[in-house]
């Protein structure tokens, strides 16, 4: 008996000791690998951001993937405002103007339609409500080339053509469908009970909206707007078919500037520019990653 | 009850309180015929675009199938729809599997969690064009990862994707993988955290190894996820456009041309929108082939669930 008990306890503590072994050696492996993906996903982004302080000669001699010898900031101010795109020399300034002036409003407008009409879809239903939010929901799969020449020959009618309030026309109504998706989601949460009783104590359509529906929507807001924010900042195809020349927003002109390969590519101040191009979605994404995630997952699954 | 109960409730059937129960429809009515004029009649105009004898500007001649005909007789856009095939099968697969593991690993009780996911994600908040621009960089054989790996002494080294016909497909695979896997780990990640715990705690008292318990337990009862995974992922292959453009602009030659940039070309290009608006058709087609069947599936099991509750 006692002999057995005694014999017992190294084996225990032999197997504890494999165990913990098998353990750490699972720990090294899932660090490891975490590490390997890391890596290959900030590369691109190191290239970038050192190449924009790196003298060209040292990027033609070294390559564009090298740790920087030196650092200087002469190509920001040249991106921003000398460098020549399709014949214009005045910068990334004028097309990152045109991408503020056409998502802010885009994204403030689509994003309150989407908040009222999700409101009525969710807390005022009809007859044909639900049919009503299905086809709208069509609009959130459509691809663009559909809508390319109805929007061309449209905005061309209501002298629009080639202008940023075109393309702020152009986002709000392809946004409705995500913004309406998003918000009459969220507001079929809110029980109707609340509604109700708002009702019964004589609110009306509007004071229910702002007393009731919009002091606990900050959450869906703030996704709907960072979701707009980044989808219409980084939307090509629109930019590049429906406006030309100066009025095409940043997007477009980065296309532009790469594509011309005619003279020797200055790497220096490319990078800057596509930084330039970046930074405004990245601050977004780092400052309100939560939601943006959350915006991410609900518009791919519902 | 109907908006109009309400109003008939309170007891006002003035003239006024009439159109008052109105407010939600006057509301919404121009968001709601944006909508329609948006998905219905743009796609209906297209259409007949598309049936119309159409060059440099649209005309209403009407010309039945020819565009369709003379489309498909297109080796170009034999080209781009091969590519398609092509692009699409390894790029959902791949997202899928990388976005999987990413999703496994993060999901090992691992410190600093939203460090590796804010790393693994943030190619998803920058647009296609910028990351197209930055990694055709990296694929540049004189300055990129070629000159790299041969300047650290392996000479013979050839990585030079974007500037081989063959091989320039793989410039927009790889570079496609990169940016969204992150976004299909989201996916599975947030389908791992939904698991019910109580199951996976009563499987492991029970002494199922880890690596069971997934196999076993977690993975099968988040297969809609997978499904749902692989049909996004698959509608955004379809639609693929900007990559293309920003990586090789569907080149060297014709050899990277994708569907979305052929209907570019065809319309902006050569003037022949009557054959670009077919070419715009037959994506719609491939979008409501991956999603008619899928949301159809849904509602199935939605209606399902409600019989078993």
């Amino acid at each position: 008996m006692s002999d057995a008990t005694i014999s017992s306890a190294p084996a225990l503590d032999l197997e504890a000791g494999r165990a913990g072994r098998r353990h750490l050696i699972s720990r090294i492996v899932i660090y490891g690998l975490l590490t390997f993906f890391a890596i290959i996903y900030l590369m691109p982004l190191w290239v970038v951001f050192f190449n924009s302080f790196r003298p060209l000669a040292e990027i033609s001699a070294n390559g564009l993937i090298a740790f920087p010898q030196s650092f200087r900031l002469d190509a920001w101010p040249q991106a921003w405002s000398e460098f020549c795109i399709g014949g214009q020399c005045a910068g990334m300034q004028r097309y990152f103007w045109n991408s503020i002036m056409m998502v802010v409003p885009a994204t403030i407008i689509s994003t309150a339609m989407g908040a009222i009409t999700g409101y009525v879809l969710s807390k005022w239903k009809f007859r044909g409500s639900e049919i009503v939010f299905g086809m709208m929901l069509l609009g959130v799969f459509m691809p663009g080339q559909i809508a390319l020449l109805p929007w061309a020959f449209i905005l061309g009618k209501i002298g629009l053509a080639n202008s940023v309030y075109g393309l702020v026309l152009v986002h709000c109504i392809q946004g409705l469908a995500f913004t309406t998706l998003f918000c009459r989601n969220y507001f079929v949460g809110i029980p109707d009970d609340l509604v109700k009783a708002a009702r019964i104590d004589g609110a009306g359509f509007w004071r229910i909206f702002y007393r009731i529906i919009l002091p606990i929507s900050p959450p869906i807001l703030i996704v709907t707007v960072i979701w707009q924010f980044t989808g219409i900042w980084n939307e090509y195809l629109f930019g590049v078919v429906l406006n030309s020349g100066a009025n095409q927003p940043i997007t477009a002109a980065l296309v532009a500037l790469s594509m011309s390969g005619t003279t020797v590519r200055t790497y220096d101040v490319m990078s800057a520019a596509v930084l330039i191009g970046a930074l405004p979605p990245l601050l977004v994404y780092f400052f309100g990653g939560k939601y943006f995630v959350r915006g991410l997952t609900q518009g791919a699954i519902k | 009850m109907s908006s109009a109960g309400y109003a008939a409730m309170a007891g006002g059937n003035s003239f006024w309180e009439k159109l008052k129960s109105w407010t939600p429809i006057f509301v919404i009515a121009p968001a709601v015929v944006a909508s329609f004029v948006y998905v219905f009649v743009f796609s209906g105009w297209t259409m007949y675009i598309s049936l119309s004898d159409s060059t440099l500007l649209p005309t209403y001649g009407f010309k039945g199938l020819e565009n369709y005909a003379s489309l498909w007789a297109n080796r170009r856009w034999g080209v781009a729809y091969s590519n398609l095939f092509f692009f699409s099968g390894i790029f959902v697969l791949t997202t899928m599997a990388v976005g999987l593991l990413l999703a496994l690993l993060l999901d090992q009780k691992i410190r600093a969690e939203s460090f590796w996911r804010t790393m693994y994600m943030y190619p998803l908040a920058v647009s296609f064009i910028v990351t197209g621009t930055v990694w055709q960089w990296l694929y540049n054989p004189t300055g990129g990862i070629q000159f790299l790996v041969q300047s650290m002494g392996w000479t013979d080294f050839e990585f030079a994707l974007t500037t081989d016909r063959k091989n320039a497909i793989w410039a927009i695979i790889i570079t496609g993988i990169w940016q969204s896997a992150g976004f299909t780990m989201a996916l599975f990640l947030a389908g791992l955290r939904s698991v019910d715990g109580d199951i996976i705690k009563a499987a492991s008292i029970d002494g199922a190894s880890t690596f069971r318990i997934y196999r076993k337990v977690i993975l099968p009862s988040i297969t809609p996820i997978f499904l749902a995974v692989a049909v996004v992922q698959l509608q955004s292959a379809i639609k693929t456009f900007d990559l293309a453009v920003a990586l090789t602009n569907s080149g060297p030659g014709i050899s990277t041309t994708f569907p979305a940039t052929y209907v570019y070309d065809l319309m902006f290009q050569r003037g022949q929108i009557g054959e670009g608006a077919a070419a715009a058709m037959m994506i719609l087609a491939a979008l409501a082939v991956v999603l008619v069947p899928y949301s159809m599936y849904l509602g199935w099991r939605r209606r399902r669930e409600v019989v078993h509750v």
